[in-house]
C-alpha cells in the first residue's frame, strides 16, 4: 500500500513541497540581480548594482551590523547561561524541574509581537523605577535577544545530553580529572553537536528576528530586518532583495560549514 | 590491617538500605569477586570505593588512609566500567593518556607509558582509531589499559565482560586474569556471573540483599556454601530439611529417612537443612551396597534431558519431593535406557552432603 503511493503521488507531494519552500528564496536572489529601477518581471538586464547601493545605505551597512553584533553576543550570552541549564534539567534531581524547564522554552510559544511589547512595557517600568534605561539601549536589545536564544540552545544541548553516556563522566573522574576539566574535557565536546545547532539556530533566530526589536530600538540604530522593512515603505527596487539575499547566502553558508557537526534530525 | 579495607560500611537511599554492614578486607594484589543477583548491593559497594556513591556510615581505608571523605578524582582507583565508558570523541591513545595527563605528567613518560600499557593488551596497532571504529572486545581492552596505565592503588571492574558474546567472554577474562597477575594490581570485581567469579577471583564476596552472605576461596564457597542462598547460587542443589537426630545422623521431616552426614555444626534436635549436589550423586537400578555408607534415596524417573555436557536427570520420591541429578556424559548410556515412571535408587557420599541453617 505504502509502496504503491511512493511511487508517484509521494514523490509529487515532495518535490511540490520542496518547491514551494525554495522558490521564494530563489526568487529573491534571482531578483536582486535585476537592473530593473522597480521590481518587476521580466528582468531588463542583470547587474551588481543593487548590492553597491545597499552596502552604501547607511541603514542597511548600520543594520546588518547591528544585527551581527547583537546576534553574536545574544548567542554567547544565551550559551552561557542555557548549557548549564540543560545539564542541571538532564543530570540534576530537584523540586520545581519541569517547570523551569517549560519556562525557558516558553519564548518559542509565544508569539514575537507579544513578547516584544511585554519587553517594552518592562523596560519603561523598569527604567521609571530605577532611573535605569532599557528600552532603545544596545544592552537592552541583546538581553530581549538573549531570552529568544536560550530556548534553542536549552532544546537541542538538551537533546545530545540525553543521548549522551553519563558514564564517560564518571570514568574521567575516576581518572583523576577535576569536575571542572570533566566538564571541559568530557562533558562538553560530548554535546557539541547539540551545542553547534543551538548557537546556530538561536544566532539565526536573533539575526532574522523583527517582530521583538521593533519594539525595542533606539532613533539611528535599526536591526537588519527593520531597516528592510523600513526601506520598503518608500522604496521598491531590488535592494531589498540584494540585502535579503546576503541574509539568504550568510545563513545557508552556516548552515553548510556547520552540517559535518550537527545531525538536525537527531536534535528534534 | 588489610591493604584495602570496608570497615562496616552502610547505604542507604531514601531510607532504603542498599548495603548493610559491609565489612572486608582485601589484601595487596588480590583478585576478589562480589558476586550476587541483581540489587544485592554489589554495584554500590564498588562505586562506595570508587567515590561516585557516598557512604551513609562506616569507612573505607585503602592502603592505610581514610578514604571515605576523599573526592572520586583523588582517590587513584583504575575503573573499567560495564559499558566502558571510553571517550568517544578521543582516540585510543588520547583515552588511554587522559588519566596521565590529568596527574601533569611529562609528555615523554606519558607517551612511553601509553606505548607500554597499549603493548600490555595488544592493542598498539590501533592507538590512532575512534572507540566506535573498534569491536567490543577491543573497546573492553582499552578499557582496561586506560584504568591501569595510571598505576591505580586499586583495580576496579565493573561486570566487565557483560556485554561481550560467550565465546569472547571466556577469551578476555583469561586475559584480564592474566593481566592483573602480571600487573600485581589488587582488583575488586563485581558480577552476577558465577562462572566469572570462579574462573577470575582469588576469593569470592556472596552477596544477597546488601548483606554478605559468606566471604570465601572459590572451592571453599562452591563445596562449603553456608546457607541455602549461597548454594543456590552457586551451581545447583538439592535440598531435604528435617532434624538433626545425633552426631552424625539427620532424619528427613518428610520421609522419615536417615542420612549420614557431619552435623558438627548443629546440637541434636536442631532443625537443619541437607543439601548435595547434583553432580555428586549417582543413580542405580537397585539400592547401592549399604556398606558403603552411603546416603540413598529411592523414587522414580520423571525426565532426563540431554545438555551436550552432562544428562540431567529429574526423579520424584513417594513423599512427592522432586531431586535433580546432573549425570556425566559418559553415562548417557544409562540414561537412554531409562523411561518415565522407572524405580531409581540415588545415592551420594556422607562426605559430599551438606548440612546448612533453615
Amino acid at each position: 500500500m505504502k509502496a504503491h503511493i511512493s511511487s508517484w503521488s509521494y514523490r509529487a507531494l515532495v518535490f511540490g513541497t520542496m518547491l514551494f519552500v525554495v522558490t521564494p528564496l530563489i526568487t529573491v536572489i534571482w531578483v536582486s540581480f535585476f537592473s530593473n529601477k522597480l521590481i518587476s518581471l521580466p528582468p531588463q538586464g542583470y547587474s551588481f548594482t543593487w548590492y553597491l547601493n545597499a552596502w552604501r545605505l547607511d541603514d542597511f551597512r548600520g543594520g546588518f551590523l547591528l544585527s551581527l553584533k547583537v546576534a553574536v553576543v545574544a548567542t554567547f550570552i544565551g550559551l552561557v547561561i542555557a548549557v548549564p541549564a540543560s545539564l542541571a534539567l538532564v543530570r540534576g534531581r530537584f523540586p520545581g524541574k519541569s517547570f523551569i524547564s517549560t519556562l525557558l522554552l516558553s519564548p518559542m510559544m509565544i508569539p514575537g509581537v507579544v513578547a516584544g511589547s511585554a519587553v517594552y512595557i518592562y523596560y519603561i517600568q523598569f527604567e521609571l523605577l530605577t532611573n535605569v534605561q532599557l528600552a532603545a539601549t544596545f544592552p537592552g536589545l541583546v538581553a530581549a535577544h538573549v531570552v529568544l536564544t536560550i530556548p534553542w540552545v536549552v532544546r537541542l544541548v538538551t537533546a545530545s545530553l540525553v543521548g549522551a553516556n553519563e558514564s564517560i563522566e564518571e570514568a574521567a573522574l575516576n581518572l583523576g580529572a577535576h569536575p571542572w576539566r570533566v566538564f571541559w574535557r568530557i562533558t562538553l565536546p560530548s554535546v557539541r553537536p547539540g551545542l553547534i545547532a543551538g548557537g546556530l539556530f538561536s544566532f539565526i533566530m536573533s539575526f532574522t528576528d523583527l517582530e521583538k526589536s521593533i519594539f525595542l530600538i533606539g532613533p539611528g540604530s535599526t536591526t537588519l530586518p527593520i531597516a528592510i522593512i523600513n526601506y520598503l515603505e518608500w522604496n521598491l527596487d531590488p535592494t531589498v532583495a540584494a540585502v535579503a539575499a546576503v541574509q539568504i547566502f550568510l545563513i545557508g553558508f552556516m548552515l553548510i560549514i556547520s552540517d559535518p557537526y550537527i545531525k538536525l534530525s537527531r536534535a528534534f | 590491617m588489610s591493604y584495602l579495607k570496608f570497615n562496616d560500611v552502610q547505604k542507604d537511599y531514601e531510607g532504603v538500605r542498599a548495603v548493610s554492614h559491609f565489612d572486608l578486607g582485601i589484601e595487596r594484589g588480590e583478585m576478589v569477586a562480589l558476586l550476587g543477583p541483581s540489587g544485592c548491593g554489589k554495584t554500590t559497594s564498588l562505586r562506595m570505593l570508587a567515590g561516585f556513591v557516598s557512604v551513609t556510615s562506616g569507612s573505607i581505608f585503602l592502603d592505610g588512609r581514610n578514604i571515605t571523605a576523599v573526592p572520586a578524582y583523588s582517590r587513584n582507583t583504575g575503573m573499567v566500567f560495564q559499558g566502558y565508558a571510553l571517550f568517544p570523541h578521543m582516540s585510543v591513545a588520547q583515552n588511554v593518556a587522559f588519566g596521565l595527563e590529568m596527574r601533569r605528567l611529562p609528555k615523554a613518560e606519558i607517551g612511553r607509558r601509553v606505548t607500554r600499557a597499549l603493548e600490555r593488551v595488544r592493542l598498539s596497532a590501533l592507538a590512532d582509531r575512534l572507540p566506535r571504529q573498534l569491536s567490543g572486545g577491543q573497546q573492553q581492552r582499552v578499557a582496561l589499559a586506560r584504568a591501569i596505565v595510571i598505576d591505580p592503588a586499586v583495580l576496579l571492574l565493573d561486570e566487565p565482560l557483560s556485554a561481550l558474546d560467550a565465546r569472547l567472554r571466556h577469551e578476555v577474562r583469561a586475559e584480564i586474569r592474566q593481566v592483573q597477575q602480571e600487573t600485581g594490581l589488587t582488583t575488586l570485581m563485581v558480577t552476577h556471573d558465577q562462572d566469572e567469579a570462579l574462573s577470575m577471583a582469588d576469593r569470592l564476596v556472596i552477596m544477597n540483599q546488601g548483606r554478605i552472605e559468606q566471604i570465601g576461596q572459590p572451592a571453599e564457597v562452591y563445596e562449603n556454601p553456608a546457607n541455602r542462598f549461597v548454594a543456590e547460587f552457586m551451581g545447583k542443589s538439592n535440598f531435604i530439611g528435617g532434624t538433626v537426630v545425633e552426631a552424625g545422623r539427620f532424619r528427613c521431616a518428610a520421609s522419615d529417612t536417615v542420612f549420614s552426614c557431619d552435623t558438627s555444626r548443629f546440637t541434636p534436635g536442631a532443625e537443619a537443612l541437607l543439601s548435595f549436589r547434583p553432580e555428586r550423586a549417582r543413580i542405580t537400578a537397585t539400592p547401592p551396597d549399604t556398606i558403603s555408607g552411603a546416603n540413598v534415596l529411592a523414587g522414580e524417573l520423571k525426565t532426563a534431558t540431554y545438555l551436550g555436557q552432562s544428562i540431567e536427570v529429574s526423579i520424584a520420591t513417594a513423599g512427592g519431593q522432586s531431586f535433580n541429578i546432573l549425570l556425566p556424559n559418559s553415562d548417557a548410556g544409562l540414561a537412554a535406557g531409562l523411561q518415565p515412571g522407572s524405580a531409581l535408587h540415588v545415592s551420594w557420599a556422607p562426605a559430599d552432603t551438606r548440612l546448612l541453617p533453615v
